[in-house]
């Protein structure tokens, strides 16, 4: 423990996230002749830009100290609603986005009042939503709705160039845009200090008179609000509408978070740990996607054994003393 | 016993849930309640939903000690998943002809595929266990990494296919009848029983509500409070792992990717239905057998009006938030106590 104790508890995370998806990136560099581009890098903000957005939601919600499980859920019935008004109803796509995105917020503030006001637990009250949004999804359709609108066709293909040979996508843009924003909030607003200063310590934060019904409700609309934008870029991405897209990806949402060094007990963490979470979560789908003969379940024990390695490395950092004093779980 | 006493009774609701949902089926489907002996087997509705709520029956036994020490366990599924895909791959079933009739000869002994497919399920729940006692990871977090690693786990087993089972003495039991009776119903029963005995018999009930009514009380009160964590964690993966081999003979093949798929959901519903607290504490084994049974009603339900399958989730999450309210002693104090201020609860 004698070099931890030179380390900032709140960077270590983050320092060895960092190292980890250098190791990973450069693996891959060695390993295969085209990995090192850098298309291949910006495919992984192509490819997990949702993911990414998701991710950032949930990890406000992390901070605060809760948990929110239906945000898969909630990406499915956005691509089923886009896809059912623009595919059925000929509706124009810039009445449903904003009509999505206020869906996903309403979701996120039944979730926040069922939490805050009726101090019923975060995971049971999300699963509730994960069950009803999912259930939703096949209220509209149980098959798949392929989305022909033009509008949706082009901003799907639009790439922006940025030289020769390399191009960002729509919802790569988007994904990084939401990031900014992400990092703007959680560090230069007061809403988003009052989200660490309620992850840290509840009650504190209720003495200094922070609002804290308040913000732990608007974290969830929040955490509503990107899983519906998250959404709308799996909708761009896939094309379709479809209730078993994102099955799994709050999983996928939570180990970005926790492997970019959010603590799950809250109070520590950031959007950028979360960033590179994403980021490993991507190189590793790529790595197995580069060499071929690994078979795809091994992303799901990768993914899980990453996990878990980081969810012990936190135990270890609050262990040894540097971090909060442990607050005692009751989830 | 007076009227109050009755409908204060933890499993009165419950009951009463239960109660109306047959009453629906039964206003729908006048035969509900029908039964009939067809080759020496009971047939009916009710046989129906018992037989096919017995695995959520099991998981639910499981879940609900975990829930009681305070934990949860959202990794039963996988280890559903992964029972059956061990178990499917150990009997599989190669085609014999011996003196001109074919029989299917399992690649192991079946008595040792099951032992093997239990104690990779006990494995998975120590693993659980370690976790949470040992590593002192949140519950919910702890199995979650099983949850994510598990679906691989299983696919790696099977090899990402669907292995179909063709030895016929495992399809007994999940599909064979003893005395006009579905098998699995006995092993619900043996475990119920064992469990009764274990949790009111001997101090073990106590152990497991002080742990999860206070832990650091049931610690200095002298309780192991670690190892019986990780005890009821190994045997509610036990219990994922009966009823991944009653899915598994029931549907004669091992599917890694859907076998036990959202059964960690229904097994927590049937325990929250059941009227044991999410905050642990006090249980209620026979509750969540009805909570078991109400969620397996309730699907009947559905599938008997007609109504299209699918508004099932619908209906279970709306089910999910009315029992948590229910359960909200804020919504309590709220309706019945205007006037009283709250005091925050960390």
């Amino acid at each position: 423990m004698s070099l931890t104790r030179h380390l900032n508890p709140r960077t270590l995370p983050l320092i060895i996230t960092t190292t980890l998806f250098v190791a990973l990136f450069g693996f891959g560099a060695i390993s295969y002749d085209a990995f090192l581009s850098p298309q291949v890098f910006l495919n992984l903000l192509i490819d997990n830009g949702f993911l990414l957005v998701v991710a950032i939601g949930m990890t406000f919600v992390i901070i605060s100290g809760g948990i929110d499980l239906s945000v898969g859920s909630i990406v499915a019935l956005t691509t089923m609603v886009s896809a059912s008004l623009v595919q059925h109803h000929h509706w124009s796509i810039w009445v449903i986005l904003p009509l999505v995105l206020l869906m996903g917020c309403a979701f996120g503030l039944l979730h926040g009042v069922l939490i805050q006001v009726f101090r019923l637990q975060a995971f049971i009250v999300t699963l509730g939503g994960m069950f009803l949004a999912r259930g939703l999804c096949y209220v509209i359709s149980i098959d798949s709705i392929s989305i022909t609108d033009p509008t949706y066709t082009a901003l799907s293909e639009y790439r922006l160039a940025l030289g020769e040979e390399t191009f960002i996508s729509l919802s790569g843009i988007i994904a990084l845009v939401t990031l900014a924003i992400a990092i703007f909030i959680a560090h230069y607003t007061k809403f988003g200090r009052t989200v660490y200063a309620i992850g840290g310590n509840e009650r504190s934060a209720l003495l200094m008179g922070l609002p804290v019904a308040r913000t732990k409700i608007m974290v969830y609309v929040l955490s509503g609000f990107c899983s519906a934008l998250g959404g709308i870029l799996v909708t761009l991405y896939m094309l379709s509408g479809y209730g078993l897209h994102a099955l799994g990806m709050e999983l996928d949402a939570i180990a970005a978070a926790v492997i970019g060094g959010t603590l799950l007990t809250g109070g520590v963490g950031n959007v950028i740990g979360t960033l590179i979470g994403v980021l490993i979560l991507g190189v590793i789908q790529s790595l197995i996607a580069f060499d071929g003969s690994l078979s795809s379940w091994w992303t799901r024990i990768a993914i899980g054994l990453l996990l878990f390695l980081f969810c012990l490395l936190q135990r270890i950092i609050e262990r040894s003393g540097l971090g909060r004093k442990a607050k005692s779980t009751t989830a | 016993m007076s009227v109050t006493s009755i409908v204060r009774h933890r499993l009165f609701w419950p009951c009463v849930t239960l109660a109306l949902l047959c009453a629906v089926n039964v206003f729908f489907n006048h035969n509900f309640f029908a039964l009939e002996v067809r080759n020496g087997a009971l047939y009916g509705s009710v046989i129906d939903i018992l037989n096919r709520a017995a695995p959520l029956m099991l998981v639910a036994m499981g879940m609900t000690l975990v829930i009681a020490t305070r934990g949860i366990d959202v990794s039963v599924g996988a280890t559903v998943a992964i029972a059956g895909a061990v178990v499917a791959v150990m009997i599989g079933g190669t085609l014999v002809i011996k003196d001109g009739v074919q029989s299917y000869v399992a690649n192991f002994p079946m008595p040792l595929a099951i032992i093997a497919a239990l104690a990779v399920a006990l494995l998975c729940g120590l693993w659980n266990g370690a976790l949470v006692a040992g590593a002192g990871m949140q519950p919910i977090i702890a199995t979650l990494i099983l949850m994510v690693a598990g679906r691989g786990v299983a696919q790696l087993v099977t090899e990402g296919q669907i292995v179909t089972i063709y030895y016929e003495p495992f399809f007994f039991i999940g599909n064979g009848f003893l005395f006009g009776i579905p098998f699995a119903l006995y092993i619900v029963a043996a475990v119920l029983l064992i469990l009764l005995y274990l949790t009111q018999r001997t101090a073990l009930g106590l152990f497991i509500q002080a742990v999860g009514l206070n832990p650091t009380a049931a610690r200095f009160s002298g309780i192991s409070a670690r190892a019986l964590v990780l005890w009821v964690y190994g045997f509610c993966g036990v219990t994922a792992g009966i009823a991944g081999l009653i899915i598994t003979s029931n549907v004669k093949s091992a599917d890694g990717n859907n076998a036990g798929l959202a059964m960690e959901l229904d097994a927590i519903l049937a325990v929250a239905l059941g009227g044991t607290s999410l905050d642990g504490g006090r249980f209620s084994l026979i509750g969540t057998l009805i909570g078991a049974l109400i969620i397996q009603t309730l699907t009947y339900a559905i599938y008997s009006l007609g109504v299209p399958p699918e508004i099932n989730l619908v209906v279970k999450a709306l089910v999910v938030f009315t029992v948590c309210l229910i359960q909200s002693e804020r919504l309590r104090s709220m309706l019945f106590t205007h006037t009283a201020r709250i005091g925050e609860k960390s």
